[in-house]
């Protein structure tokens, strides 16, 4: 065990870092991509106490570009993890009686390794030559920190978005390690939308001079414009346009009416320009390119025949979905299309649409419904493995 | 809670630890009971989203999803019993309904209110209007109950669909049930409702 680096200063010296394993040469993490890490290190923050049966944890996977932060203040940004409303003492996943595990993805900037990582064969930042990693990557990733927690089975495994296809994955890949999972406003496969927004992404990171072919950290510089660029053409995806035409329409910024000019005039536009330079400020942009790369090459049915409920055949865990009705990044269908499969595998499997305009962004809001079905839904897989409330 | 006596008598019909479907779950009043009394590993499908999500919040496997299109994409043979309660009147195609729910339980219980019924006969007789009674308090334009029939009706239904009636049950006012003949004529005219419990002959 080893206190995570970031790559940003922390806001106070003493902010809660989470933990961080490494693992070594005994531990190598065989990748898709044929190629093997040796030296690897997985970034996780827990809440909660595992208890003496360690038959109550639950791993929360995390989006795109969230973290191991979830329930607690993030040690760069100094904001409130990113699900404090679904998780927290009392809260629908209760840590007074479960013990919550939040992990940092492979890849990722957080702590975990990924492009920004120190090559151990160079002594310099990986870069572009840090291997291209899949949502199956991940897992077996997680597998080694959960081992290392001492964890065989996990009473849940959930999360929203890319959170929700490490659910997925889990379930095909360790269904014997899960007893119940959540894949939330997620889907089985990429779809040709999906793939071409995160396209647009990447392309703006690598148009961008300061990008220098992912090795800019030598340069001491990073692709800030590109990677705003990437993020503000993601959030409009995130978002539903009932949702910003209520919030901002078009408000103008400034009461003089419009500029005749290319600043922005228009409050949705200064709210775009605010999302991208704020997340360039806590986020690796190689870990972006590798991150979306991950989910544009996640889908599950391939490794069955195409037909995605062999991919859960004989599977015992618990399912239970949630979309939202104004999600178009991740639509009702692709969660039902899920649904469908686990009922021609025969899987117990619970679906749950919520009435939401907000977009695909519902998961992280308040949504009292989904924190119902999340309660309701936990609570009886607990019932159901006798893990005590 | 008190269950409905339509869903009471069910009830009675399962047997422990089976493998159950229920189709048109509503809020799972059936499934919640038989999980508590017979250990049964139910499934519901429920085309209202709000009694979907009520019944999940409840720790209920229900998802939602419709009768007439969804059935198709189950495996035949995985449960012990599919069973419909007082929803084959509300379905698009009853037929295929029916022929579906045969092909993915070994057993089928179907329970459906008697438009037979001789107060029903009597309040066309009388008054020329479509009949209206508390089990069916629709206008005959708003009525999500598009596909009434009589007990013979089913029983016709049932033979074509190849299916083997095992039990019935004659549904009285009282809410109490009654094992009947299926095919004698009493039933048809002085029961509310029934309950069946079919076998697919293959």
């Amino acid at each position: 065990m080893s206190d995570p680096i970031f790559l940003r200063p922390l806001t106070a010296p003493d902010a809660d870092r989470g933990e961080a394993v490494e693992f070594g040469p005994d531990k190598a993490l065989a990748l898709d991509c044929g190629r093997t890490l040796t030296n690897w290190r997985l970034a996780y923050k827990t809440y909660g106490k595992l208890n003496a049966a360690r038959s109550n944890a639950i791993l929360i996977c995390h989006a795109l570009t969230g973290d191991q932060f979830v329930a607690s203040a993030h040690p760069v940004t100094g904001k409130p993890g990113w699900w404090e409303t679904m998780v927290g003492p009392g809260k629908p996943v209760d840590t007074d009686r479960f013990f919550v595990i939040g992990s940092n993805v492979l890849g990722g900037c957080m702590g975990s390794s990924g492009p920004a990582s120190t090559d151990p064969a160079t002594g310099k930042p990986y870069g572009l030559d840090f291997p291209l990693i899949t949502i199956r990557d991940m897992v077996r990733a997680q597998t080694f920190l959960i081992d290392h927690l001492g964890i065989d089975r996990l009473m849940c495994v959930m999360g929203g978005s890319m959170g929700g296809m490490q659910a997925l994955q889990w379930t095909v890949s360790h269904p014997e390690r899960v007893v119940a999972a959540m894949p939330i406003a997620c889907a089985a496969r990429h779809s040709a939308q999906n793939i071409a927004f995160h396209e647009v992404g990447r392309q703006a990171i690598m148009a961008d001079p300061e990008w220098h072919g992912g090795a800019y950290y030598e340069h001491g510089t990073q692709p800030s414009k590109g990677l705003a660029v990437a993020r503000m053409a993601a959030h409009i995806t995130y978002l539903s346009e009932p949702a910003l035409q209520r919030k901002f329409g078009r408000n103008l910024q400034n009461a003089g009416g419009i500029s005749f000019a290319f600043a922005p005039d228009f409050q949705v536009e200064s709210y775009l320009h605010h999302q991208g330079s704020a997340f360039v400020d806590r986020f690796d942009a190689n870990s972006y390119l590798y991150i979306t790369r991950a989910t544009d090459y996640f889908d599950i049915a391939a490794d069955y025949g195409g037909v995605l409920a062999e991919a859960f055949r004989g599977c015992k865990t618990r399912f239970c979905l949630i979309s939202f009705t104004s999600d178009w990044l991740y639509p009702t269908f692709e969660n039902k299309r899920i649904a469908h499969a686990l009922n021609a595998a025969a899987a117990n499997v619970s679906f749950v649409e919520i009435e939401s305009d907000r977009g695909h962004d519902a998961f992280l809001l308040n949504e009292p419904q989904m924190f119902a079905t999340v309660r309701g839904f936990i609570t009886a897989a607990a019932a159901s493995e006798g893990v005590a409330g | 809670m008190s269950l409905r006596p339509d869903l009471a008598a069910i009830a009675d019909l399962i047997p422990q630890n089976a493998r159950i479907l229920d189709v048109g779950c509503g809020d799972g009043a059936l499934l919640e009971h038989l999980s508590e009394t017979k250990n049964v590993d139910g499934r519901g499908l429920e085309l209202s989203q709000q009694k979907v999500n009520a019944s999940v919040a409840r720790g209920l496997p229900v998802i939602q999803g419709d009768a007439d299109t969804d059935l198709g994409e189950y495996p035949s043979q995985v449960f012990d019993i599919v069973i419909l309660s007082l929803t084959i009147q509300a379905t698009r195609n009853p037929k295929a309904v029916l022929s579906e729910m045969l092909r993915i339980g070994r057993r089928t219980i179907v329970s459906l209110p008697n438009f037979g019924h001789w107060r029903i006969r009597l309040g066309l007789l009388a008054t020329g209007r479509m009949p209206r009674n508390k089990t069916l308090d629709n206008e005959w334009y708003d009525t999500p109950n598009i596909h009434l029939c009589t007990i013979a009706d089913f029983v016709d239904l049932a033979a074509t669909c190849g299916a083997e009636i095992e039990q019935a049950f004659a549904l009285t006012p009282a809410g109490r049930t009654k094992a009947m003949s299926p095919r004698s004529w009493g039933p048809n005219l002085l029961a509310e409702g029934a309950i069946f419990l079919l076998r697919g002959v293959r």
